[in-house]
């Protein structure tokens, strides 16, 4: 991995989402039209409002990084770019962090913007601060991003790369303790929550909409969703392969 | 001559079938060869070897001394896929720049690679509106702008007008003469007589390794396209 192609690389990747107007709508527009949707579909419960609409300001970023990312790598390996860059000074890492880094600095605009227009137009009540809320966000995205990527190996085309979406990302989303408290579910169901990723971001938001200073339990989770990122994006590495047949 | 690049005893399977079956060859440094045979014959697929992407069943491809695709190769090598591989969604010249910083290069190697393949006009175009022609010389850029030492380019002229055919070759010809080793696929004969040397390669076997004018002479015929074909029939009878 080297400095300068890392950061040419992200450049690279933030550029072509930037030509690609719709795919920014996409990105920035459509959390806030889910959560204006939200504000009124909740219209006067408030309680109600702030608990869902934090999980999502952390289940959005989420699903949007993930199918982008799929979609971008499947791209780029069946456009023969990926091909040619494994013959260059490009290393797998270069690439992997590339697009975590690009999606993640994306994901941070995307969360500060969402968050802000909870906090200050619908107002989002948390005990504990903004800051910590985007962080998370962000943390979610990348994991996204990196599952995306992992994903992506196992399609071949457009088509079945967006199909995963509905694998990886639902049952994260029911399972996660959002429509059912995870201690009461049946067992096998808390198992399969134990092991999904996305049930930790979801409980760290959750402390933070309750405390006003950081948990030990948020600190926990969030340290699980950066250990989940790390895993995929080996696991993502190793699917990376600089010979094909 | 010194070589640039030897290939030896090599044996590649894709798919299910064995596509090059103990190929070897050389390849003298600052000179252009042409890899010339009928689509499907094993070119892509010897250049991915030579390129260091392809699975290798057994063989081995040397690139200026250092094994084919070992790390300080990546510096030294240009590709050009066969189809285009650029960003669509990019412009032209973010393209080259992009692929100029790859190799440590700046701005300027980039405007200096479009001028090479005539797409400074059209350098703020996004690839993705490009016509076929543009495409693959954004994506030649792309594998000049590094300065390579050893370039391969597949099919490079594929979709070209005449003139601008003729540009590319003297622009190729400038490369090997300030000490570029260049292999280029084709199957266009005229082409073929631009080289310095040849490779004919048929079914994934070599069936002849000369300079254009000693494989017309051998056939006995002034026609390269004829001289193929009388190689081909003069290995088919002693074969049988
Ligand atoms: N990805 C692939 N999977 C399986 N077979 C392939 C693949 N690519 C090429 N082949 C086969 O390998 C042989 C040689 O192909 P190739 O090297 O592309 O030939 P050429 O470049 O001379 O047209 C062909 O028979 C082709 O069908
Ligand atoms: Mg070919």
């Amino acid at each position: 991995m080297s400095p300068h192609i890392l950061a040419s690389t992200i450049g690279r990747i933030v550029r072509q989402l930037r030509h690609d107007r719709r795919t920014i709508g996409l990105v920035i527009v459509v959390p806030l039209l889910l959560l204006t949707l939200l504000y009124f579909m909740f219209d006067g419960q408030g309680p109600m409002f702030d608990r869902i609409a934090l999980v999502m300001l952390g289940i959005f970023p989420f699903i949007i990084m993930f199918l982008i990312t799929s979609i971008a790598m499947l791209r780029e390996r069946t456009s023969g770019t990926l091909e040619r860059l494994f013959t260059t000074p490009v290393g797998k890492l270069d690439l992997l962090f590339g697009y975590g880094i690009a999606f993640g600095l994306v994901a941070a605009v995307q969360a500060t913007v969402a968050a802000g227009l909870a906090y200050w137009l619908f107002d989002l009540d948390t005990a504990g601060s903004l800051w910590l809320v985007i962080v998370i966000a962000v943390a979610n995205a990348v994991l996204g991003v990196a599952l995306g990527l992992l994903c992506s190996a196992f399609a071949r085309t457009e088509f079945q790369a967006v199909q995963f979406m509905p694998v990886v990302a639902i049952p994260q989303i029911l399972l996660c303790g959002l429509f059912v408290a995870r201690d009461s579910m049946a067992g096998w169901l808390q198992v399969i929550s134990d092991v999904l990723p996305l049930s930790y971001s979801v409980e760290a938001l959750t402390e933070v909409g309750a405390h006003a200073d950081p948990t030990g339990t948020m600190w926990r989770d969030l340290g699980i969703v950066v250990g989940a990122i790390i895993l995929a994006l080996l696991l993502g590495a190793t699917t990376l392969r600089r010979r094909t047949a | 001559m010194e070589t640039a690049i030897e290939v030896t005893d090599l044996v590649i399977n894709r798919g299910k079938r064995e596509v090059l079956h103990g190929f070897s060859c050389a390849i003298p440094r600052g000179s252009i060869t042409g890899l010339l045979g009928p689509s499907g014959s094993g070119k892509t697929t010897l250049m991915r070897a030579v390129v260091g992407v392809q699975l290798v069943a057994s063989g081995r491809v040397t690139v200026l001394g250092e094994p084919a695709g070992s790390p300080p190769l990546r510096r030294k090598i240009g590709y050009l896929t066969q189809a285009p591989s650029v960003y669509d969604d990019l412009t032209v010249r973010e393209n080259a720049r992009y692929f100029a910083s790859l190799y440590g290069l700046r701005a300027a190697d980039a405007e200096a690679a479009l001028d090479g393949v005539g797409l400074s006009g059209a350098a703020h175009q996004l690839v993705g509106n490009l016509s076929g022609g543009q495409r693959s010389r954004a994506s030649l850029a792309c594998a000049i702008v590094g300065r390579p030492e050893v370039l391969v380019l597949d099919e490079p002229t594929v979709g070209q007008d005449p003139v601008l055919r003729d540009e590319l070759w003297a622009r190729f010809r400038g490369l090997a003469a300030d000490g570029a080793t260049i292999l280029v696929s084709s199957h266009v004969m005229d082409e073929a007589n631009r080289c310095d040397r040849l490779l004919l390669i048929r079914d994934g076997h070599l069936i002849g390794d000369d300079t254009p004018a000693a494989i017309k002479a051998t056939a006995g015929t002034d026609d390269l396209d004829e001289a193929f074909l009388r190689i081909i029939r003069q290995q088919e009878k002693a074969a049988a």
